[in-house]
């Protein structure tokens, strides 16, 4: 039963891949490294600000995929197809939620009469 | 590995099938509920992005986070990511005393976790930077203490488990097995969840 333990992840009828201790440890070090990464770039005042968000977006996505590949062991298997498909569904209302929500809310500040926007200084910066 | 999945998929055994399919279906709609967690997430995501800088007078993100707390947060989550799943390993191999000891220090992780937070919030509190000072601090209480109450809550359900299975010496059978992975697809979620968090909220709050 122990050689489940190691090399091959297999995958049972919840279409849900056990994986290994191998793949547990990729996952580990790739976060780790991934996200060192992120606390660098911002801690050390390296980069311009566009272009330390343009980073820290970029890692945080790759340590996402990570996760659901090594921890998560999601596939594009024929078993998981289904989870495969809620999960890009998600990411999509996701996508619309955030990204509509700073649509609207810049198009407002945009709108509004210059003595209001003194009032709340703050929504008036440029939107990232 | 051929001769597991020939055990797990079983084969002919009519009552053990109707089981496993039992299961999957049970992982697959703990799954779609995780979906629509994402979903009430994002509003809480939303609400960050929008009010990032309506300070109200009061402290920016510069001000008040301090990432040595927010590194040490990320560290016990990502540990207690992996530790739960050397569980779930522990848990194919029907070998319940290591899951016990791998669910208990998941579970120290996850406390750990949960501790520096309360004691973030309880200091900001005392500054008099609690969510009522601006929109922006709102909106962070809201986010990041809607996630620390996703990650009580597997606190408590991985305590009931592990009581279940410990005191009450319930068998790691067909039953268990799910309930355990499902808590897993839970706590590895909340982790993913954490990486958004410290991006958004810490790493470009001090900024």
């Amino acid at each position: 039963m122990d050689h489940s333990a190691h090399g091959h992840s297999h995958v049972d009828a919840a279409g849900a891949s056990h994986g290994s201790y191998t793949s547990y440890a990729i996952g580990f070090v790739l976060s780790v490294i991934l996200t060192a990464a992120a606390f660098w770039a911002v801690m050390s005042h390296s980069m311009s600000p566009g272009a330390t968000v343009t980073t820290i977006v970029i890692l945080a996505i790759v340590q996402i995929f990570v996760h659901l590949v090594f921890f998560l062991h999601l596939n594009f298997s024929s078993e998981q197809r289904w989870n495969v498909t809620a999960f890009a569904f998600a990411a999509l209302v996701v996508l619309i939620v955030i990204g509509g929500s700073l649509w609207i809310i810049h198009n407002m500040t945009d709108r509004m009469m210059p003595q209001m926007q003194q009032q709340l200084p703050g929504l008036t910066q440029q939107q990232g | 590995m051929p001769t597991d999945a020939v055990a797990a998929h079983g084969g002919h055994d009519h009552h053990h099938d109707h089981a496993q399919e039992q299961m999957a279906n049970k992982v697959f709609g703990f799954w779609l509920y995780l979906m629509t967690d994402c979903v009430l997430f994002a509003t809480a995501f939303a609400g960050v992005a929008v009010n990032r800088h309506s300070y109200a007078g009061g402290p920016t993100g510069k001000d008040i986070f301090e990432l040595n707390g927010v590194i040490i947060e990320t560290a016990c989550l990502l540990l207690s990511s992996v530790t739960y799943g050397f569980a779930m390993l522990a848990a194919h191999r029907h070998n319940k005393s290591q899951v016990m000891l791998w669910l208990g220090i998941t579970f120290l992780f996850g406390l750990g976790f949960i501790g520096f937070e309360v004691k973030e919030f309880m200091h900001l509190v005392a500054d008099g930077n609690g969510p009522e000072r601006s929109a922006f601090l709102s909106s962070f209480f809201l986010l990041v203490a809607t996630h620390g109450c996703h990650v009580t809550a597997g606190l408590l359900w991985m305590a009931t488990l592990m009581f279940q299975m410990g005191v009450m010496k319930k068998p790691l059978n067909t039953v268990y097995l799910s309930r355990l992975t499902m808590l897993s697809l839970f706590w590895h979620f909340l982790d993913i969840v954490w990486i958004c968090v410290f991006t958004v909220v810490y790493l470009m709050g001090v900024m």
